[in-house]
Protein backbone atom coordinates (compact mmCIF):
# COMPACT_ATOMS: atom_id res chain seq x y z
CA UNK A 1 0.00 0.00 0.00
CA UNK A 2 1.22 3.24 -0.50
CA UNK A 3 1.34 5.38 2.70
CA UNK A 4 3.37 8.34 1.15
CA UNK A 5 0.26 11.06 0.92
CA UNK A 6 0.82 10.29 5.31
CA UNK A 7 4.49 11.49 4.95
CA UNK A 8 3.98 15.16 4.64
CA UNK A 9 1.77 15.65 7.55
CA UNK A 10 4.32 14.05 10.12
CA UNK A 11 6.81 16.87 9.30
CA UNK A 12 6.02 18.78 12.81
CA UNK A 13 6.52 15.89 14.72
CA UNK A 14 9.81 14.73 12.52
CA UNK A 15 11.15 18.52 13.16
CA UNK A 16 10.71 17.75 16.81
CA UNK A 17 11.94 14.36 17.20
CA UNK A 18 15.12 15.71 15.55
CA UNK A 19 15.72 18.65 18.25
CA UNK A 20 15.16 16.45 20.78
CA UNK A 21 17.80 14.03 19.70
CA UNK A 22 20.28 17.27 19.37
CA UNK A 23 18.83 18.22 22.67
CA UNK A 24 19.56 14.77 24.09
CA UNK A 25 23.50 14.74 22.72
CA UNK A 26 24.09 18.39 24.27
CA UNK A 27 22.95 16.94 27.61
CA UNK A 28 25.36 13.85 27.52
CA UNK A 29 28.01 15.76 25.89
CA UNK A 30 27.82 18.89 28.17
CA UNK A 31 28.39 16.46 30.90
CA UNK A 32 31.35 14.67 29.27
CA UNK A 33 29.93 11.35 28.58
CA UNK A 34 31.31 9.23 25.70
CA UNK A 35 29.07 9.13 23.10
CA UNK A 36 29.77 5.81 21.28
CA UNK A 37 28.62 3.09 18.67
CA UNK A 38 28.73 -0.49 19.15
CA UNK A 39 27.58 -3.66 17.07
CA UNK A 40 24.08 -3.70 15.85
CA UNK A 41 24.85 -7.32 14.24
CA UNK A 42 25.48 -9.90 17.10
CA UNK A 43 26.16 -13.47 17.71
CA UNK A 44 25.24 -13.74 21.63
CA UNK A 45 22.52 -11.70 22.85
CA UNK A 46 21.85 -11.36 26.67
CA UNK A 47 19.07 -14.20 27.27
CA UNK A 48 15.72 -13.11 28.31
CA UNK A 49 12.69 -15.12 28.51
CA UNK A 50 10.30 -11.87 27.20
CA UNK A 51 12.64 -10.75 24.44
CA UNK A 52 12.96 -12.82 21.25
CA UNK A 53 15.74 -11.34 18.90
CA UNK A 54 15.32 -11.31 15.07
CA UNK A 55 17.50 -13.45 13.13
CA UNK A 56 20.66 -12.09 11.25
CA UNK A 57 22.18 -15.06 9.73
CA UNK A 58 23.70 -17.48 12.23
CA UNK A 59 23.58 -14.07 14.34
CA UNK A 60 20.92 -11.50 15.45
CA UNK A 61 20.21 -7.89 15.42
CA UNK A 62 21.10 -6.91 18.73
CA UNK A 63 17.51 -6.00 21.32
CA UNK A 64 19.53 -3.99 23.25
CA UNK A 65 23.17 -2.05 23.00
CA UNK A 66 23.78 -3.50 26.91
CA UNK A 67 26.07 -6.05 26.72
CA UNK A 68 28.72 -4.12 24.54
CA UNK A 69 28.00 -1.13 26.18
CA UNK A 70 28.93 -2.70 29.37
CA UNK A 71 32.09 -4.30 28.62
CA UNK A 72 33.08 -0.75 27.77
CA UNK A 73 32.17 0.27 31.26
CA UNK A 74 34.48 -2.47 32.19
CA UNK A 75 37.45 -1.49 29.75
CA UNK A 76 37.37 1.82 32.07
CA UNK A 77 35.17 4.00 30.35
CA UNK A 78 32.84 5.52 33.05
CA UNK A 79 30.45 7.52 31.26
CA UNK A 80 29.35 6.54 27.84
CA UNK A 81 25.79 6.93 25.82
CA UNK A 82 23.93 5.99 22.58
CA UNK A 83 21.42 6.81 20.90
CA UNK A 84 20.57 3.20 18.59
CA UNK A 85 18.09 1.06 17.02
CA UNK A 86 17.19 -1.77 18.63
CA UNK A 87 15.11 -4.70 17.20
CA UNK A 88 12.38 -7.13 19.00
CA UNK A 89 10.77 -9.73 17.01
CA UNK A 90 7.10 -9.71 17.09
CA UNK A 91 6.59 -6.47 18.89
CA UNK A 92 3.91 -4.07 16.47
CA UNK A 93 1.49 -2.28 18.72
CA UNK A 94 0.09 1.38 19.37
CA UNK A 95 3.37 1.91 21.22
CA UNK A 96 5.68 -0.69 19.68
CA UNK A 97 7.83 -1.50 16.66
CA UNK A 98 9.74 -4.46 15.96
CA UNK A 99 12.51 -1.72 15.03
CA UNK A 100 12.83 1.22 17.48
CA UNK A 101 15.48 3.88 18.70
CA UNK A 102 16.82 3.58 22.48
CA UNK A 103 19.05 5.73 24.32
CA UNK A 104 21.11 4.15 26.67
CA UNK A 105 23.43 5.44 29.10
CA UNK A 106 25.50 4.31 32.00
CA UNK A 107 27.32 5.90 34.54
CA UNK A 108 30.31 3.93 36.71
CA UNK A 109 30.15 4.25 40.54
CA UNK A 110 26.79 5.36 41.09
CA UNK A 111 23.71 3.33 41.33
CA UNK A 112 20.27 2.92 40.43
CA UNK A 113 18.87 6.20 42.33
CA UNK A 114 21.33 8.81 40.75
CA UNK A 115 19.98 7.62 37.11
CA UNK A 116 16.25 9.25 38.72
CA UNK A 117 18.03 12.56 38.51
CA UNK A 118 19.39 12.18 34.90
CA UNK A 119 15.95 11.30 33.71
CA UNK A 120 14.34 14.48 35.94
CA UNK A 121 16.84 16.60 34.21
CA UNK A 122 17.53 15.49 31.39
CA UNK A 123 13.52 15.07 30.23
CA UNK A 124 12.71 18.77 31.52
CA UNK A 125 16.11 20.16 29.96
CA UNK A 126 14.95 18.30 26.19
CA UNK A 127 11.00 20.02 26.91
CA UNK A 128 12.75 23.28 27.32
CA UNK A 129 14.90 23.55 24.44
CA UNK A 130 12.27 21.85 22.02
CA UNK A 131 10.08 24.92 23.31
CA UNK A 132 7.48 23.21 26.08
CA UNK A 133 8.63 24.75 28.76
CA UNK A 134 8.19 22.23 32.11
CA UNK A 135 4.52 21.26 30.87
CA UNK A 136 3.21 18.89 28.42
CA UNK A 137 -0.24 18.00 27.23
CA UNK A 138 -1.59 14.84 26.85
CA UNK A 139 -4.70 14.38 25.09
CA UNK A 140 -5.68 17.71 27.00
CA UNK A 141 -4.28 16.38 30.48
CA UNK A 142 -1.66 18.63 32.21
CA UNK A 143 1.55 16.80 33.19
CA UNK A 144 3.66 18.65 35.05
CA UNK A 145 7.77 17.82 34.61
CA UNK A 146 9.28 20.21 37.34
CA UNK A 147 10.84 17.55 39.75
CA UNK A 148 10.95 15.47 42.04
CA UNK A 149 9.05 13.39 40.47
CA UNK A 150 6.82 11.11 42.06
CA UNK A 151 8.12 7.32 43.70
CA UNK A 152 6.21 5.09 43.79
CA UNK A 153 7.18 1.20 44.65
CA UNK A 154 5.91 -1.51 42.59
CA UNK A 155 4.70 -3.01 45.98
CA UNK A 156 3.23 -0.26 46.58
CA UNK A 157 1.44 0.28 43.23
CA UNK A 158 -0.48 -3.23 43.51
CA UNK A 159 -1.43 -2.49 46.22
CA UNK A 160 -2.79 0.63 45.63
CA UNK A 161 -4.08 0.18 41.99
CA UNK A 162 -4.69 -3.99 41.71
CA UNK A 163 -6.73 -6.21 43.27
CA UNK A 164 -4.04 -8.73 44.01
CA UNK A 165 -1.29 -8.60 46.13
CA UNK A 166 2.20 -8.68 44.31
CA UNK A 167 2.87 -11.57 46.13
CA UNK A 168 -0.55 -13.16 44.42
CA UNK A 169 0.06 -12.35 41.07
CA UNK A 170 3.46 -13.08 41.00
CA UNK A 171 2.31 -16.39 42.19
CA UNK A 172 -0.79 -16.65 39.71
CA UNK A 173 1.76 -15.32 37.11
CA UNK A 174 -0.16 -12.59 36.94
CA UNK A 175 2.04 -9.47 37.07
CA UNK A 176 2.74 -8.66 33.77
CA UNK A 177 -1.23 -8.49 33.14
CA UNK A 178 -1.68 -7.38 36.13
CA UNK A 179 0.71 -4.17 35.56
CA UNK A 180 -0.44 -3.44 32.12
CA UNK A 181 -3.99 -3.47 32.52
CA UNK A 182 -4.64 -2.14 35.84
CA UNK A 183 -1.15 -0.62 36.86
CA UNK A 184 0.26 1.50 33.99
CA UNK A 185 -3.36 3.20 33.13
CA UNK A 186 -2.33 5.44 36.28
CA UNK A 187 0.95 6.11 36.49
CA UNK A 188 2.34 9.19 35.35
CA UNK A 189 -0.94 11.59 34.89
CA UNK A 190 0.10 14.59 36.56
CA UNK A 191 3.82 14.36 37.20
CA UNK A 192 6.36 11.45 35.50
CA UNK A 193 6.73 8.69 37.99
CA UNK A 194 9.74 6.09 38.95
CA UNK A 195 8.02 2.69 39.64
CA UNK A 196 10.92 1.01 41.74
CA UNK A 197 12.14 -1.72 43.85
CA UNK A 198 11.01 -4.74 41.57
CA UNK A 199 10.73 -8.14 42.54
CA UNK A 200 14.19 -10.05 42.55
CA UNK A 201 13.10 -12.27 40.00
CA UNK A 202 12.34 -9.49 37.29
CA UNK A 203 15.65 -8.12 37.05
CA UNK A 204 17.61 -10.34 34.86
CA UNK A 205 20.71 -8.13 34.87
CA UNK A 206 19.88 -5.97 37.94
CA UNK A 207 21.84 -5.92 41.73
CA UNK A 208 19.61 -7.15 44.54
CA UNK A 209 19.78 -4.40 47.66
CA UNK A 210 21.90 -5.47 50.00
CA UNK A 211 19.34 -5.20 53.31
CA UNK A 212 16.54 -7.15 51.18
CA UNK A 213 17.85 -9.66 49.05
CA UNK A 214 13.76 -10.25 47.37
CA UNK A 215 14.27 -6.63 45.66
CA UNK A 216 16.08 -5.61 42.42
CA UNK A 217 17.24 -2.21 42.53
CA UNK A 218 15.52 -1.93 39.27
CA UNK A 219 13.20 1.56 38.34
CA UNK A 220 10.60 2.05 35.34
CA UNK A 221 10.18 5.72 34.36
CA UNK A 222 6.13 6.20 33.01
CA UNK A 223 4.75 9.52 31.85
CA UNK A 224 1.22 9.11 31.34
CA UNK A 225 0.73 5.78 31.59
CA UNK A 226 3.47 4.89 28.79
CA UNK A 227 6.73 3.34 30.04
CA UNK A 228 9.31 4.82 29.09
CA UNK A 229 12.41 3.86 30.83
CA UNK A 230 14.49 0.90 32.36
CA UNK A 231 17.22 1.04 34.88
CA UNK A 232 19.30 -0.50 36.89
CA UNK A 233 22.05 -0.84 39.26
CA UNK A 234 23.76 -3.05 37.57
CA UNK A 235 24.67 -6.89 38.49
CA UNK A 236 28.53 -6.82 38.52
CA UNK A 237 28.96 -10.75 39.51
CA UNK A 238 29.80 -13.09 36.00
CA UNK A 239 28.73 -16.52 38.62
CA UNK A 240 24.95 -14.73 39.55
CA UNK A 241 25.09 -13.38 36.05
CA UNK A 242 25.95 -16.75 34.55
CA UNK A 243 23.35 -18.48 36.78
CA UNK A 244 20.57 -15.94 35.51
CA UNK A 245 21.57 -16.26 31.99
CA UNK A 246 21.26 -20.37 32.03
CA UNK A 247 18.28 -20.30 33.61
CA UNK A 248 16.59 -17.77 31.40
CA UNK A 249 18.63 -19.77 28.18
CA UNK A 250 17.19 -23.10 29.63
CA UNK A 251 13.31 -21.25 29.74
CA UNK A 252 13.36 -20.18 26.21
CA UNK A 253 14.76 -23.90 25.02
CA UNK A 254 11.67 -25.22 27.13
CA UNK A 255 8.99 -23.07 24.94
CA UNK A 256 11.21 -24.00 22.20
CA UNK A 257 12.21 -20.43 21.26
CA UNK A 258 15.29 -20.03 19.23
CA UNK A 259 18.74 -19.68 21.72
CA UNK A 260 21.65 -18.21 21.26
CA UNK A 261 25.21 -19.21 22.55
CA UNK A 262 25.66 -17.40 25.89
CA UNK A 263 27.83 -14.03 25.79
CA UNK A 264 30.99 -15.35 27.15
CA UNK A 265 33.55 -11.94 26.05
CA UNK A 266 30.75 -10.15 28.56
CA UNK A 267 30.97 -12.44 30.74
CA UNK A 268 34.14 -12.54 31.06
CA UNK A 269 34.55 -9.03 31.31
CA UNK A 270 32.00 -8.95 34.26
CA UNK A 271 34.62 -9.20 36.85
CA UNK A 272 36.24 -6.20 36.26
CA UNK A 273 33.49 -3.90 35.89
CA UNK A 274 32.89 -0.90 38.47
CA UNK A 275 29.78 -0.51 40.30
CA UNK A 276 27.54 0.87 37.86
CA UNK A 277 24.05 2.13 36.88
CA UNK A 278 22.78 1.93 33.26
CA UNK A 279 19.11 2.73 32.05
CA UNK A 280 17.40 2.74 28.43
CA UNK A 281 14.90 4.85 27.44
CA UNK A 282 12.76 4.52 24.26
CA UNK A 283 13.05 7.78 22.14
CA UNK A 284 9.90 7.11 20.03
CA UNK A 285 7.71 6.57 22.84
CA UNK A 286 9.77 10.23 24.50
CA UNK A 287 8.68 11.42 21.34
CA UNK A 288 5.19 10.64 21.32
CA UNK A 289 5.37 12.47 24.79
CA UNK A 290 6.79 15.04 24.30
CA UNK A 291 4.50 15.53 20.50
CA UNK A 292 1.66 14.70 22.00
CA UNK A 293 0.89 11.74 19.73
CA UNK A 294 -1.08 8.68 20.98
CA UNK A 295 0.61 6.54 18.50
CA UNK A 296 3.94 5.57 17.83
CA UNK A 297 3.43 5.04 14.23
CA UNK A 298 3.04 9.22 14.31
CA UNK A 299 6.73 9.89 15.55
CA UNK A 300 8.62 7.97 12.94
CA UNK A 301 8.61 8.69 9.12
CA UNK A 302 8.27 4.79 8.16
CA UNK A 303 6.65 2.06 9.58
CA UNK A 304 7.44 -2.02 8.71
CA UNK A 305 4.12 -1.90 7.25
CA UNK A 306 4.87 1.06 4.95
CA UNK A 307 7.91 0.01 3.26
CA UNK B 1 -5.82 -22.94 14.28
CA UNK B 2 -4.81 -19.44 15.04
CA UNK B 3 -1.69 -18.39 17.67
CA UNK B 4 -2.44 -15.10 19.60
CA UNK B 5 -0.01 -13.43 16.76
CA UNK B 6 -2.26 -14.22 14.16
CA UNK B 7 -4.62 -11.73 16.59
CA UNK B 8 -5.98 -8.51 15.02
CA UNK B 9 -8.80 -6.25 14.38
CA UNK B 10 -11.79 -7.84 12.28
CA UNK B 11 -10.34 -11.19 12.91
CA UNK B 12 -13.35 -14.43 13.31
CA UNK B 13 -12.59 -17.13 15.85
CA UNK B 14 -14.29 -19.95 17.62
CA UNK B 15 -15.11 -19.68 21.66
CA UNK B 16 -16.74 -22.23 23.44
CA UNK B 17 -19.15 -23.52 19.90
CA UNK B 18 -19.27 -20.23 19.19
CA UNK B 19 -18.30 -17.56 16.76
CA UNK B 20 -16.78 -14.09 17.54
CA UNK B 21 -14.92 -11.30 15.73
CA UNK B 22 -12.37 -8.80 17.29
CA UNK B 23 -13.77 -5.54 17.48
CA UNK B 24 -10.84 -4.05 19.03
CA UNK B 25 -7.13 -5.14 19.24
CA UNK B 26 -4.26 -3.90 21.55
CA UNK B 27 -0.56 -5.40 21.59
CA UNK B 28 0.77 -4.57 24.58
CA UNK B 29 3.66 -5.90 26.69
CA UNK B 30 5.76 -4.46 29.21
CA UNK B 31 9.83 -4.17 28.09
CA UNK B 32 11.10 -7.03 30.14
CA UNK B 33 7.50 -8.53 30.57
CA UNK B 34 5.19 -11.13 28.12
CA UNK B 35 3.51 -9.96 25.23
CA UNK B 36 -0.04 -10.02 25.88
CA UNK B 37 -2.77 -9.33 23.26
CA UNK B 38 -6.42 -7.21 24.55
CA UNK B 39 -9.19 -7.96 22.56
CA UNK B 40 -12.83 -7.04 22.32
CA UNK B 41 -14.68 -9.65 21.06
CA UNK B 42 -18.28 -9.57 19.86
CA UNK B 43 -20.49 -12.98 20.13
CA UNK B 44 -22.17 -12.94 16.30
CA UNK B 45 -24.78 -15.11 17.54
CA UNK B 46 -25.79 -12.62 20.58
CA UNK B 47 -24.23 -9.98 19.77
CA UNK B 48 -22.40 -9.71 23.43
CA UNK B 49 -19.30 -8.06 23.94
CA UNK B 50 -16.41 -8.77 26.26
CA UNK B 51 -12.78 -8.07 27.28
CA UNK B 52 -10.08 -10.63 27.01
CA UNK B 53 -6.48 -10.25 27.52
CA UNK B 54 -4.22 -13.45 25.39
CA UNK B 55 -1.06 -14.28 26.01
CA UNK B 56 1.27 -15.42 23.41
CA UNK B 57 1.01 -19.22 24.50
CA UNK B 58 -3.00 -19.21 23.76
CA UNK B 59 -4.48 -20.55 20.35
CA UNK B 60 -7.62 -20.32 19.06
CA UNK B 61 -10.02 -22.52 16.59
CA UNK B 62 -10.83 -20.62 13.46
CA UNK B 63 -14.46 -20.12 13.06
CA UNK B 64 -16.21 -21.88 9.67
CA UNK B 65 -18.11 -18.97 8.86
CA UNK B 66 -19.27 -19.26 5.15
CA UNK B 67 -21.49 -16.82 3.02
CA UNK B 68 -24.06 -18.59 0.20
CA UNK B 69 -26.20 -16.82 -2.28
CA UNK B 70 -29.78 -17.07 -1.27
CA UNK B 71 -32.99 -15.82 -2.72
CA UNK B 72 -35.56 -14.42 -0.17
CA UNK B 73 -38.87 -16.11 -0.22
CA UNK B 74 -42.20 -15.01 2.33
CA UNK B 75 -42.21 -14.17 5.75
CA UNK B 76 -44.48 -15.98 7.98
CA UNK B 77 -45.08 -16.22 11.51
CA UNK B 78 -42.02 -13.61 12.29
CA UNK B 79 -39.73 -15.87 9.82
CA UNK B 80 -37.86 -15.26 7.06
CA UNK B 81 -37.42 -17.78 4.76
CA UNK B 82 -34.67 -18.15 1.92
CA UNK B 83 -33.63 -20.06 -0.39
CA UNK B 84 -30.81 -21.67 -1.88
CA UNK B 85 -31.27 -21.59 -5.82
CA UNK B 86 -28.70 -24.30 -6.30
CA UNK B 87 -29.65 -26.97 -3.70
CA UNK B 88 -33.05 -25.65 -2.98
CA UNK B 89 -32.31 -26.00 0.52
CA UNK B 90 -34.20 -23.67 2.56
CA UNK B 91 -33.30 -21.61 6.14
CA UNK B 92 -35.38 -19.34 8.26
CA UNK B 93 -34.08 -16.19 9.70
CA UNK B 94 -35.35 -14.36 13.08
CA UNK B 95 -36.49 -11.08 12.97
CA UNK B 96 -33.60 -10.21 15.11
CA UNK B 97 -31.17 -11.91 12.87
CA UNK B 98 -32.78 -10.16 10.03
CA UNK B 99 -32.66 -6.93 11.27
CA UNK B 100 -32.97 -3.87 9.63
CA UNK B 101 -32.41 -5.74 6.08
CA UNK B 102 -36.18 -6.61 6.60
CA UNK B 103 -36.55 -3.06 5.66
CA UNK B 104 -35.42 -4.16 2.51
CA UNK B 105 -36.21 -7.27 1.48
CA UNK B 106 -38.19 -7.20 -1.56
CA UNK B 107 -39.78 -10.32 -3.08
CA UNK B 108 -37.07 -12.95 -4.93
CA UNK B 109 -34.75 -10.32 -3.96
CA UNK B 110 -30.92 -12.28 -3.65
CA UNK B 111 -28.87 -11.65 -0.57
CA UNK B 112 -26.00 -12.85 1.19
CA UNK B 113 -26.56 -15.46 4.60
CA UNK B 114 -23.65 -16.14 7.11
CA UNK B 115 -23.52 -19.13 8.18
CA UNK B 116 -21.41 -20.73 10.95
CA UNK B 117 -21.06 -24.13 10.60
CA UNK B 118 -24.84 -24.77 9.55
CA UNK B 119 -26.47 -22.35 11.32
CA UNK B 120 -27.30 -19.06 9.67
CA UNK B 121 -26.50 -15.76 11.58
CA UNK B 122 -27.17 -12.36 9.73
CA UNK B 123 -27.62 -10.85 5.95
CA UNK B 124 -26.02 -8.95 4.06
CA UNK B 125 -28.13 -6.74 0.98
CA UNK B 126 -27.23 -5.55 -1.97
CA UNK B 127 -25.72 -1.92 -1.23
CA UNK B 128 -28.28 -0.46 -3.60
CA UNK B 129 -31.93 -1.65 -4.33
CA UNK B 130 -34.67 -0.19 -6.63
CA UNK B 131 -37.89 0.18 -5.16
CA UNK B 132 -41.13 1.49 -6.14
CA UNK B 133 -43.07 4.33 -4.02
CA UNK B 134 -46.59 2.96 -2.36
CA UNK B 135 -47.34 6.33 -0.95
CA UNK B 136 -46.87 9.97 -1.45
CA UNK B 137 -48.53 13.33 -0.83
CA UNK B 138 -48.99 14.83 -4.19
CA UNK B 139 -45.81 17.36 -4.61
CA UNK B 140 -47.20 20.87 -4.25
CA UNK B 141 -45.87 23.04 -6.71
CA UNK B 142 -44.29 26.15 -5.62
CA UNK B 143 -43.17 24.66 -2.65
CA UNK B 144 -39.70 24.88 -4.18
CA UNK B 145 -37.76 25.97 -0.97
CA UNK B 146 -34.51 24.15 -1.17
CA UNK B 147 -34.04 21.31 1.76
CA UNK B 148 -37.36 20.17 1.75
CA UNK B 149 -38.40 16.80 1.99
CA UNK B 150 -40.96 14.65 2.37
CA UNK B 151 -42.02 10.89 3.72
CA UNK B 152 -43.26 8.59 1.54
CA UNK B 153 -43.84 4.63 2.09
CA UNK B 154 -42.01 2.10 -0.29
CA UNK B 155 -43.22 -0.83 -1.41
CA UNK B 156 -41.87 -3.16 1.34
CA UNK B 157 -43.79 -1.20 3.40
CA UNK B 158 -40.39 1.02 4.81
CA UNK B 159 -40.57 4.84 5.38
CA UNK B 160 -38.48 7.77 4.18
CA UNK B 161 -37.61 11.07 3.51
CA UNK B 162 -37.03 11.86 -0.99
CA UNK B 163 -37.10 15.07 -2.28
CA UNK B 164 -40.76 16.39 -2.57
CA UNK B 165 -41.02 15.90 -6.70
CA UNK B 166 -40.86 12.06 -6.19
CA UNK B 167 -44.64 11.05 -6.89
CA UNK B 168 -46.75 7.84 -6.07
CA UNK B 169 -45.74 4.66 -8.66
CA UNK B 170 -42.36 5.94 -9.52
CA UNK B 171 -39.14 3.99 -8.29
CA UNK B 172 -36.36 4.84 -6.53
CA UNK B 173 -32.86 3.73 -5.61
CA UNK B 174 -31.69 3.47 -1.86
CA UNK B 175 -28.61 2.85 0.24
CA UNK B 176 -29.67 -0.56 1.89
CA UNK B 177 -26.46 0.57 4.35
CA UNK B 178 -27.89 4.29 5.29
CA UNK B 179 -31.23 3.24 4.42
CA UNK B 180 -31.68 6.67 2.68
CA UNK B 181 -32.84 8.06 -0.73
CA UNK B 182 -30.50 7.98 -3.43
CA UNK B 183 -32.20 8.85 -6.66
CA UNK B 184 -34.91 8.69 -9.39
CA UNK B 185 -34.86 5.63 -11.67
CA UNK B 186 -36.19 5.79 -14.70
CA UNK B 187 -38.14 3.37 -16.40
Amino acid sequence: MDEDWRLPCKADTLWLRAAMTQAIRRFFLDQDFLEIETPVRIPAPAPESHIEPIASGEWCLQTSPELCMKRLLAAGYPKIFQICKCFRAGERGAHHLPEFTMIEWYRAGTDYLTLMDDCETLIVRIAEEIGLGDTVYRQGRKICLTPPWEKITVRGAFARYAELSLEEALMKDRFDEIMVCAIEPHLGRERPVFLYEYPATLGALARVKAEDQEVAERFELYISGLELANAFSELTDPVEQRRRFEKASCDLRRKNHPTYPLPEHFLESLSRMPPAAGIALGLDRLAMILADQTTIDAVVAFTPESL
Amino acid sequence: MYTASDLRKGLRIKIDNDPYIITEFNFVKPGKGQALYRCKLKNMVNGNQFERTFRSVDIFETADLQEKKMQYLYKEEGKYCFMDNQSYEQVFLTEDQVGDAKNFLLDNIEVEILFFEDRPLGISLPNFIDVTVTKADPWAKGDSVSGNTKPVTVQTGYQLQVPPFIEEGEKIRIDTRSGEYLTRVKG
